[in-house]
């Protein structure tokens, strides 16, 4: 789920991490997208403007928001002052750092993806430090943020059951939590990756979690009385 | 008629009809409107009161179910009765399990055996059941129009002119009611219950006496004529009634009585018109009024109100007609158009939900999907959240109703007259005030073909055949945009006159020879009439010149120099992306036809309006059209009503609902028709989580003015195992154009287009 209801979901071109599991590998590039304005990107949104506050709102998602903070930021701020809608921010938290806390003003939720809650097995499989996307977590919690925390259960590189437990115990920590999605791993993008020049897809093989394995996970977070979907 | 009188099935003693009923002003005279708002209650609940359905119910049923297996199997139809003509007292009384029906009467003496109406045409009556393998009708019957008596479809061959035949031949206006009966007009079958027929007939009178002494003009003498028409149907309604042992002159006493009365009104009206779309009105929460005053009084359980529901529904699952094969490509799956309009909001405050629209649809969980009647769900975004769920549910889970804009419609002025609350929906989306407006229908234009008349100099693109004198060939290699758009226009103020004059020829003569007494004895004296024009192929017109526009569009000639396909170099915005450069022109196409309508002079004084509308027809106009300049292919069938082009709209179905919302009401006040496909996944997780969210897109498509939305909530793989397993999906209901068909009725070729069209995993 992009967020509560139908979202106009605006794809953000690239993205620092290089998750192993990624769907949409064809978003990493920074460069590779369509170019667009503020001013064309809000006049998109506002064709929709008074449907999506009937249905949902807007979600912005990549790639990774934070890799463009300053088109992000203003886009969200005017969207928010022309046509009130509700904004869901879908980030892996990693650059949240390089932001002002007023730069969260127009978010009403963030959608925040913790890949691994183990920095050695986190760095392996994003190719990024975990540490930030932690500070991330706990500062959105400090913001009042409502946040829906996104775990993508892939066989073999998230399934174990003390990470799992460590990062529950984390989320558990953050007031602003809503709810925790436990969102099973495919291998449908396997055409994406093998259609990029140089990307090797390590999980071709990787089968999809058996239904008792999402079952313990979600048991997991579901212990420590979060709500999990 | 030789009529046994069997004993009443019900307790006619509860006393005064009127008992209880709030009001002055509808006790002198017929003012059904001031009558429901002033005793209605609006219900704002949840659907936790329904009643599951009862043991009579669940045995008519199975019964049902049994007759309707035997239909298909034989071949779609399962008998007619060829020894008579249709009229209100044609048949003796028939049942479908005596002791089992709370409701009672039939079209003819058995369920789903047909009727024959002579009156439209023998030439149709003998060719449908040669068709389907049925004795031809007796010696007497066709002797009587041999000889002594005019149908109408002879009436309008006699007056139509070259132009109109061979437009009729090349299909550039399709599907026009000159063999068919036109329908779409709605009887007011509450009067019945709440006034009886005593009274209408002293109306009738009483209005016909008014010109007692009067200058005889044409006007006149034709108005006195249906007036005595009209009362001696009602006297046949009467008579009807009695067959089946129930004596309706006075006002129905008990809400029992008021839905089997207000079912002998539609009956009476079925028996005797051959309509293509018999659609019952809107009647749910009329009848809400006495099933509540009776719960009141204790008379009756939830579960026999239900149970009364759900009979009056059986009976309007099981009309049929005797169709030609012609009818059936046009109109496929043996549709009947019983639509039946629900909800909507009073045009003072309080929405007109009651818990009868809650029962009605209930009919889909008690007694399985069904196509017929047509649900249609008056949508406005002020209806009680109660009923917006349940309506949504109801959708997702059955596919087989669908919702038009009420807050587009009940403040629309149709012929200077605001719609207002106390309209309903013919057939699929034509709106009209209940007992005080009817229409008269009239098909389509094919504006696709016409644009090929255009580049063609009218000269038909299939046949060769030259259809119009007087217009030049585009003779170019590229067409240019505004080379093509003076001719364009110059064929449309052409086609719009051919048209215009064929339906006036039909409406003369079916008001003459194939009059809907007993439907017009329920309609006030005095009436608006509409003209209910048509468009076909909108989306590939308007692609089509968006081709031509924005990109570059080779023509590809015959050895004839008729151009039979086009070469598309470059791309083009396609109709349905919610992008103005093309949006723009579908909406000054609808316009522009429009506009040429309103030059011309109709029957009747009628007011003319169009819709954007196809019906299942696409596929036939799609077979009639060669090749066209959007890139579709000779032969294809054209997207329904005003739909994108199947798989032109890549932007999901809420960009694509987005550009059939800028077609104006206005250039459309018949209606325009959308049909949306998509996934159970593409609504949400969980069922709540799709209840909401079709919900709030219902709501969100209002607000934008669009104004039907059709939707199917289906994965393309039931669709492609009911092909192969009909026996197993006998029920499977899905939305086409406007109504519903049962899918496994389909012709193979409407059950692949409906496959092929867009299925939404997105939104």
């Amino acid at each position: 789920m992009d967020g509560p209801g139908v979202r106009f979901v605006l794809f953000m071109n690239g993205c620092q991490m290089r998750c192993q599991y990624c769907h949409n590998p064809d978003t990493w590039k920074l460069k590779s997208g369509q170019k667009k304005t503020v001013a064309e990107t809000v006049a998109d949104i506002g064709k929709y403007a008074r449907f999506l506050k009937y249905v949902g709102g807007l979600t912005i998602s990549g790639g990774e928001p934070l890799m463009q903070p300053e088109f992000v930021g203003t886009v969200m701020r005017r969207v928010k002052q022309e046509f009130g809608l509700h904004i869901a921010l879908d980030t892996n938290g990693a650059f949240a750092g390089t932001v002002p806390d007023d730069w969260f003003d127009p978010v009403d939720l963030v959608l925040l993806d913790i890949k691994q809650i183990d920095p050695v097995r986190h760095r392996e499989l994003t190719a990024t430090e975990l540490q930030p996307v932690l500070d991330a977590a706990q500062r959105l919690a400090r913001l009042g943020k409502p946040l829906w925390i996104r775990y993508v259960l892939v066989p073999g590189w998230t399934d174990g059951f003390d990470d799992v437990e460590r990062l529950a115990d984390f989320v558990a920590t953050l007031s602003t939590v809503e709810r925790v999605e436990v969102l099973p791993f495919h291998n449908m993008a396997a055409y994406k990756w093998e259609a990029m020049a140089g990307g090797r897809y390590q999980l071709a093989d990787t089968p999809a979690p058996t239904p008792e394995m999402e079952q313990r996970v979600r048991q997991q977070f579901f212990k420590r009385g979060l709500q999990v979907v | 008629m030789d009529i046994q009188v069997p004993k009443p099935i019900i307790d006619t003693a509860a006393g005064d009809p009127w008992r209880g009923f709030k009001g002055d002003h509808w006790k002198t005279r017929i003012a059904m409107r001031d009558f429901i708002r002033l005793n209605y209650a609006e219900y704002r609940g949840d659907a936790g009161f329904l009643a599951p359905p009862t043991e009579k119910t669940r045995r008519q049923w199975s019964v049902v179910t049994e007759l309707l297996k035997k239909e298909r199997l034989n071949g779609g139809v399962l008998d007619v009765s060829t020894e008579v003509g249709s009229r209100i007292t044609a048949h003796a009384p028939g049942f479908i399990s005596r002791e089992d029906e709370v409701i009672v009467g039939l079209q003819t003496d058995a369920p789903l055996r047909r009727a024959i109406f002579p009156n439209g045409g023998m030439r149709m009556v003998e060719q449908s059941l040669e068709e389907y393998g049925f004795p031809p009708v007796p010696e007497k019957i066709t002797e009587i129009f041999r000889h002594y008596r005019k149908s109408h479809n002879e009436g309008v061959f006699d007056v139509y002119d070259p132009e109109i035949l061979a437009c009729r031949r090349s299909g550039v206006i399709t599907g026009l009611p000159d063999a068919y009966g036109r329908g779409r007009i709605i009887g007011d079958y509450r009067r019945v219950a709440l006034y009886g027929v005593d009274w209408l007939v002293a109306e009738r009178q009483r209005q016909k006496a008014e010109t007692d002494g009067a200058e005889f003009t044409d006007f006149i003498i034709r108005q006195r004529e249906e007036l005595s028409e009209q009362v001696k149907a009602l006297l046949e309604l009467k008579a009807l009634a009695n067959a089946y042992g129930f004596d309706i002159s006075a006002p129905a006493q008990t809400a029992l009585e008021a839905v089997q009365w207000l079912y002998f009104g539609y009956l009476a009206a079925a028996k005797e018109a051959n309509g293509a779309a018999t659609s019952v009105g809107r009647i749910t929460t009329f009848l809400d009024i006495y099933i509540q005053r009776d719960l009141d009084e204790g008379r009756i359980t939830e579960a026999e109100a239900q149970e009364m529901i759900d009979h009056l529904i059986i009976k309007f699952r099981i009309i049929r007609y005797m169709r030609t094969r012609d009818f059936d490509a046009l109109y496929s799956g043996d549709p009947t158009w019983v639509t039946l309009t629900l909800a909507g909001m009073s045009s003072d405050g309080p929405s007109l939900v009651s818990k009868t629209c809650f029962r009605v649809l209930q009919t889909l969980y008690n007694i399985g999907l069904s196509p017929e009647p047509n649900l249609t769900i008056l949508w406005s975004v002020r209806l009680p959240a109660g009923f917006k769920a349940f309506a949504s549910k109801v959708a997702i889970d059955t596919s087989a109703v669908q919702f038009e804009n009420d807050d587009v419609m009940l403040p629309q002025r149709v012929g200077g007259i605001p719609l207002g609350d106390d309209y309903a929906i013919a057939c699929c989306v034509s709106a009209m005030r209940v007992g005080k407006q009817m229409q008269f229908f009239g098909a389509r234009a094919n504006l696709a073909k016409a644009l090929l008349y255009a580049i063609n100099g009218g000269v038909d693109e299939l046949s060769g055949v030259k259809v119009v004198e007087g217009f030049e060939p585009i003779t170019s290699e590229y067409l240019e945009y505004e080379e093509v758009m003076p001719r364009f226009e110059a064929v449309l103020d052409w086609l719009a006159a051919v048209y215009v004059r064929a339906l006036n020829a039909i409406h003369y003569m079916h008001d003459k020879y194939a009059p809907e007494r007993l439907m017009m004895a329920l309609h006030d004296r005095d009436i608006l009439r509409t003209m209910a024009m048509g468009i076909a192929g909108l989306s590939i017109t308007a692609d089509s010149l968006s081709a031509i526009k924005h990109a570059r569009v080779r023509v590809i000639r015959n050895e004839a120099g008729v151009a039979v396909d086009f070469a598309i170099e470059g791309k083009y915005p396609a109709y349905g992306n919610n992008d103005d450069s093309v949006d723009s022109i579908a909406v000054s196409l609808t316009e522009g036809f429009m506009k040429r309508l309103h030059q011309h002079r109709f029957y009747r004084d009628a007011v003319p309006t169009q819709s954007v509308l196809t019906i299942t027809s696409n596929v036939v106009y799609g077979k009639k059209t060669g090749a066209t300049p959007c890139g579709r292919a000779a032969g294809k069938p054209f997207s329904p009503g005003a739909n994108p082009t199947n798989g032109r709209d890549e932007n999901g179905w809420i960009a694509a609902g987005f550009s059939v919302a800028k077609i104006p009401y206005e250039a459309a006040q018949d209606g325009i028709s959308w049909t949306a496909s998509s996934t159970p996944g593409s609504l949400g997780k969980t069922p709540d989580e799709r209840i909401a969210n079709m919900a709030n897109c219902i709501d969100g498509f209002c607000d934008a003015t669009g104004f039907h939305i059709n939707v199917n909530v289906l994965n393309r793989d039931t669709l492609l195992d009911a092909m192969k397993r009909p026996e197993e999906y006998p029920q499977l209901t899905i939305r086409v154009s406007g109504y519903a068909v049962n899918f496994i009725r389909l012709t193979r070729e409407q059950q692949l287009d409906v496959i092929s069209r867009t299925f939404h995993e997105t939104c």
